[in-house]
């Protein structure tokens, strides 16, 4: 009964995030302001547009997987289940496969590690550009990267199933299509870099989250060609080599992206400032809390550490590793204590924050050309003008180190 | 601010790498046939990746101090879109790296999985149920008796765990252990089932894992090269038990393993 409500509840969250993400697609496509081409749009909202393609061709498989495993439960069908035993007892079905469920899962779980990371990807970047007072290295091949990491995202799914069972052939496949995935991300990680090159960074709270997001990104990114190799996943896989890498990568690095939004648009959001010695503190506890959590899970991998072990008494060389486990422990204590900084920080900002001004960090998007926190309908029905691309800093001949979107047209091009 | 990114960047880098490069803790000393050419693309990948790691975490806390904000009238940031040569020597260069990397350890993979154990290999059946493993042998007709999911039944322990179907003649003769004993440098065939739910066997020492799945027997081989006790754990969480599901591979000399088996042998007569 519990998990037939667990099983609906994701095919109810599964039918929404199909509606949100038809909703972002026809936004994106159809309704962007005059002038903003799709070459103008901030890297935030070819993300989302991006993440929300994902979405619907993601959701749409694991709804239909859910369906199938609740006709499975309810209806005797057997879909996922062959032969067998449970606990000595006949399971009344079979012919199934649970390599099918692995399938569908993953043909949905892969693309959703990316919708977690691409819209961080995407705002980091733009934070990035806005911090350093630098147009952002490579707009188009930033683009194109995202593009790309889409499009491949849906062809890697079996490299979560290198050892599950499936076809030795198909590994190798998905394995040479995993590593490819690298390139998009190799590429991206290069721009944020040129972006701050000969920038002049300003440390706001919202940039120290993007540029902990980058290192987050590169760690967290590196640790995967060790698994998208079957050779080396034979030993790796459900260790905590894992854990550290995709938790690096798509977790603490997308909840940077998180972190450093919400430091960012707060201002517009609810017409005040956050307090900086209060975001800044959250950082520096944050960023080395990250890393004094998950840089020691590599380690506990190597060693063959496995996860989802309740207790390391059973086996001797995870006996062994337990003291990492306890270390662990306790830096994630003190790594969550942290948050409660950003908590406070948010509600006490509310209300007590100081006073915001439209354009606080001196950036270039449409969303900073109207009032803070903005009128009903975003624009009080004056809908913008768009004569530039997004990250018109530091032009040389203007009057301001930074260009609008719909100030008058830039000529000077590099 | 810049300074302590520069610092703290640095640092974790350097702490993180240095526990790497001194081994602190490693993979176990590998006692297959197969361990040396995994461990040695597993150094070399390290080695790769590593270098990528150092050189992007380094530039990374450099560039945030070196660039930092120096205050009203110095140096503006530099007006810069990109650079598609650099761009695209970079693009090109992790093509190389990634792909290159990948070809490189694809010939160990083929050996390991595309190809069936040679003939002659020593065969054990591995079976994996919530939760313990059984390892069954085929006795002198080299054959598997009959198994029977009606007639399975855990807390018989043995071949009334397995379900094994006793009027089957070729049932007779096997031999089923809660150990795995092999023979050294022999190959050893694993044919792995599950009863119930996924499980993993996962053997460190001889670079060996692979999910056994109800519904399949998945044939796989390994050689041992090392005699000794080396333990196997269940790596896919298979319920509230499995950081118990815990064995042993005992590697063996021949004879010794020959003997072994004779004597298991003769207890069922």
């Amino acid at each position: 009964m519990g998990a037939d409500l667990w099983i609906i509840s994701i095919a109810i969250f599964c039918l929404g995030a199909l509606m949100g993400a038809l909703n972002f697609i026809t936004t994106t496509l159809d309704m962007r302001a005059k002038g903003m081409t799709l070459m103008r749009m901030p890297l935030t909202c070819w993300a989302w547009f991006v993440t929300a393609i994902l979405g619907l061709l993601a959701f749409g498989v694991l709804l239909s997987a859910g369906i199938l495993l609740l006709m499975d439960r309810n209806l005797g069908t057997s879909f996922f289940v062959p032969l067998g035993t449970v606990n000595g007892v006949l399971t009344g079905h079979k012919g199934g496969s649970p390599l099918l469920w692995q399938h569908l899962f993953w043909f949905f779980g892969h693309p959703e590690v990316y919708i977690a990371i691409l819209p961080a990807m995407g705002l980091c970047s733009q934070l990035l550009s806005v911090f350093s007072r630098k147009p952002i290295f490579g707009y188009k091949a930033m683009v194109y990267a995202i593009l790309a990491i889409g499009f491949l995202g849906f062809m890697v799914w079996g490299h979560h199933m290198f050892m599950s069972g499936m076809s030795p052939y198909s590994a190798f496949a998905f394995s040479i299509m995993t590593m490819g995935i690298g390139v998009p991300s190799a590429i991206k990680t290069f721009n944020w870099l040129g972006t701050l090159w000969r920038g002049k960074i300003r440390f706001s709270s919202p940039m120290l989250f993007a540029i902990g997001f980058v290192s987050l990104f590169v760690v967290g990114g590196i640790s995967g060609p060790f698994l998208a190799q079957p050779v080396l996943d034979i030993y790796l896989h459900e260790t905590y080599f894992v854990i550290a890498h995709f938790h690096l990568i798509m977790g603490v690095a997308s909840i940077f992206g998180i972190f450093a939004a919400t430091y960012y648009w707060f201002p517009k959001m609810f017409g005040r400032m956050m307090n900086e010695p209060l975001a800044k503190t959250h950082f520096w506890l944050t960023f080395i809390g990250a890393y004094a959590i998950f840089m020691p899970m590599h380690y506990y991998g190597m060693a063959g550490g496995l996860r989802r072990y309740s207790q390391g008494t059973e086996v001797g060389w995870i006996n062994q590793l337990w003291p990492i486990q306890r270390f662990i422990s306790i830096a994630a204590f003190v790594t969550i204590a942290a948050q409660f900084i950003f908590v406070f920080n948010l509600f006490w900002s509310m209300k007590k924050g100081k006073k915001a001004v439209d354009n606080p960090w001196e950036a270039t998007t449409l969303e900073w050309t109207t009032a803070t926190p903005p009128p009903h309908d975003n624009f009080g029905g004056l809908t913008p003008v768009v004569y530039n691309g997004p990250y018109e800093y530091s032009v040389p001949g203007a009057p301001r180190d930074y260009v609008m979107q719909t100030d008058a047209p830039v000529t000077a091009r590099h | 601010m810049g300074l302590g990114l520069l610092v703290v960047i640095w640092l974790i880098t350097l702490i993180g790498s240095y526990f790497i490069i001194a081994k602190t803790w490693w993979l176990p000393v590998g006692a297959s046939a197969a361990a040396a050419g995994i461990d040695h693309h597993f150094t070399l990948t390290f080695i790769l990746m590593g270098g990528v790691f150092i050189a992007a975490q380094l530039g990374l806390g450099w560039f945030v101090w070196k660039y930092r904000d120096r205050g009203a009238g110095s140096q503006p940031a530099h007006y810069s879109h990109g650079n598609t040569t650099l761009e695209t020597v970079w693009t090109i260069l992790t093509i190389i790296l990634f792909i290159g990397l990948n070809l490189a350890s694809e010939s160990i993979w083929a050996t390991e999985r595309f190809e069936a154990a040679k003939p002659g290999s020593v065969q054990v059946e591995v079976t994996g149920m919530q939760f313990a493993w059984y390892f069954r042998y085929p006795g002198p007709d080299g054959k598997f008796g009959a198994t029977k999911p009606e007639l399975e039944d855990a807390s018989l322990g043995g071949a009334g765990a397995l379900g094994l179907d006793t009027t089957d003649p070729a049932a007779k003769d096997d031999v089923i252990t809660g150990t795995m004993v092999v023979p050294v440098n022999r190959e050893i065939e694993v044919i792995l089932r599950s009863h119930d739910v996924i499980h993993s066997f996962f053997v460190p020492a001889m670079r060996f894992k692979q999910d056994a799945v109800p519904g399949l027997a998945i044939h796989m081989h390994f050689t041992p090269i090392q005699t000794g006790d080396f333990e196997i754990a269940c790596a896919e969480l298979c319920g509230l038990g499995h950081y118990k599901m815990h064995g042993i591979v005992k590697v063996v000399s021949e004879p010794e393993f020959n003997q072994w088996l004779a004597a298991r042998e003769a207890e069922k007569q």
